[in-house]
C-alpha cells in the first residue's frame, strides 16, 4: 500500500518536472519562443536569399562579399523615415569621399509589392548615385529581413492605403561579410562616419 | 576666423528668417518658422511638411489640425523608433503648446503628413498649409518644396 503511493508521487513528481521542462523549452527553444529581436545579423556568407537590383541584375549575398556594405531597409512610400535615412546616408557619402567609391551602399524594400525594379530606380535616383535600390518577391524579402534580424510589418492607413513599420537603422558589413555594427536611425553625423570608417578599415586588415 | 563664422551664421540665419515668412496672421502670438517639405514623385505617395511653431503669448494653444488645398487628408503624424530601432508612424493627435514654448516637426518625429495629393510636388515651388487651433484659430504659412534629398530647412 505505503509502496504503491510512493509510486503514485514519484510519477506526480517526475510529470510535474518534465511538464516544466517542456513548458521552458517552448518558452524558450521552442515554437512560444519571442521573435528574434535586437539580435545581432548573421554573417552575410550564410544568408540565402535572391533579389534584383534597380538596373534589373539579379542580386544576392554574395554580390556584397568582397567589399564593405552598408545596407537597410524601407519603402519609397515612406514620407519621413526613408528619405531623412536616404538623405543623411547621402551625406556621410559625401563626407567619406573617395574612401566610399569601395563599398556596397544597398537600400532593401519591404514593400515589393509597390516598390517594383522601375520605382526603385527612380527613387534612388534622386540620392547618392553610389546607393543601389533592391526588390524581388515577398518571401526572398522576408528571407533577407530574417538573415538581417529585421522586421517589417504592414500597417493599413486611415487613408485607405498602408504604410511599413520597418527596421530602420543602417547594417554595416565588413568586406568579408561579418557583420561589423549599425547605425540607429537618426544617429548623429559625428557618431555615424567613424563606424563606417570602423567597416571600411576591418576590409584592409583583412586584406594584409 | 571667429569673425567670420559669426558674420556668416547670422547670414544664413537672415536669410532663413525672410525665407521662412513668419506667419502672423490669426492667433497673433503663433509664430512658425523655417517650415519645409520634400518634393515628390506623381501624387501617389503622401508628402511630409516640417516647421517649428512658436507660441509667443501669454496663453497656451492647442494645434487640433491641418488643411490645405494640396492634400484631400493633411494631419499630423508622429514618427516613433523603439528600442529594436523599428520605426512606425502614427496620428499624434492634439498638440498643445504652452506659452513661450515651441513645437518642432522635424524628420524622425513630428511632421505634417500630406496624404492624397492632388497634385505633385514640385521643387522651388510653395504650397500654403493653414494650421487649426482649438479655439477657432488659424495660421497659415506657406511651405517652401525642397529637393527630394533634402534634410532641413537650409538644403
Amino acid at each position: 500500500m505505503r509502496r504503491r503511493a510512493i509510486l503514485v508521487y514519484g510519477a506526480a513528481v517526475v510529470g510535474a518536472v518534465a511538464l516544466m521542462l517542456f513548458v521552458g523549452w517552448w518558452r524558450v527553444d521552442g515554437p512560444g519562443a519571442p521573435a528574434p529581436v535586437g539580435q545581432r545579423p548573421v554573417t552575410l556568407t550564410e544568408m540565402d536569399f535572391r533579389l534584383t537590383d534597380h538596373e534589373g541584375n539579379a542580386v544576392g549575398p554574395e554580390t556584397l562579399i568582397g567589399r564593405p556594405t552598408m545596407a537597410f531597409f524601407g519603402f519609397t512610400y515612406c514620407p519621413d523615415v526613408c528619405p531623412t535615412t536616404l538623405s543623411d546616408i547621402s551625406g556621410w557619402l559625401d563626407d567619406l569621399g573617395d574612401e566610399a567609391d569601395e563599398m556596397n551602399v544597398v537600400f532593401i524594400t519591404v514593400d515589393p509589392e509597390r516598390d517594383t525594379v522601375e520605382t526603385m530606380a527612380e527613387y534612388v535616383g534622386y540620392f547618392h548615385p553610389a546607393i543601389r535600390g533592391w526588390t524581388g518577391p515577398e518571401e526572398q524579402i522576408a528571407r533577407v529581413a530574417d538573415g538581417f534580424r529585421a522586421t517589417y510589418e504592414r500597417v493599413p492607413a486611415e487613408s485607405g492605403d498602408y504604410t511599413m513599420n520597418h527596421t530602420a537603422s543602417v547594417f554595416l558589413f565588413a568586406a568579408s561579410g561579418r557583420f561589423v555594427t549599425m547605425i540607429d536611425y537618426h544617429e548623429p553625423k559625428e557618431f555615424a562616419v567613424p563606424k563606417i570608417r570602423r567597416a571600411l578599415e576591418e576590409e584592409m586588415e583583412g586584406a594584409t | 576666423m571667429k569673425k567670420y563664422f559669426l558674420t556668416s551664421t547670422l547670414a544664413a540665419l537672415l536669410t532663413l528668417g525672410g525665407l521662412s515668412v513668419p506667419a502672423l496672421a490669426g492667433p497673433e502670438d503663433v509664430v512658425v518658422e523655417n517650415a519645409w517639405s520634400r518634393a515628390s514623385i506623381g501624387m501617389n505617395r503622401p508628402g511630409a511638411a516640417y516647421m517649428t511653431i512658436r507660441n509667443t503669448g501669454d496663453e497656451p494653444v492647442t494645434l487640433i489640425g491641418l488643411t490645405t488645398p494640396l492634400a484631400m487628408m493633411p494631419e499630423i503624424h508622429e514618427t516613433k523608433t523603439n528600442a529594436e530601432g523599428v520605426s512606425s508612424m502614427s496620428p499624434a493627435g492634439e498638440i498643445a503648446i504652452a506659452p513661450g514654448e515651441s513645437v518642432a516637426l522635424e524628420p524622425g518625429g513630428l511632421h505634417g503628413m500630406l496624404m492624397r495629393l492632388q497634385e505633385p510636388m514640385t521643387e522651388g515651388e510653395t504650397f500654403p498649409l493653414t494650421l487649426l487651433f482649438d479655439d477657432g484659430g488659424e495660421v497659415t504659412v506657406e511651405v517652401p518644396i525642397l529637393g527630394i534629398a533634402a534634410r532641413g530647412p537650409e538644403d
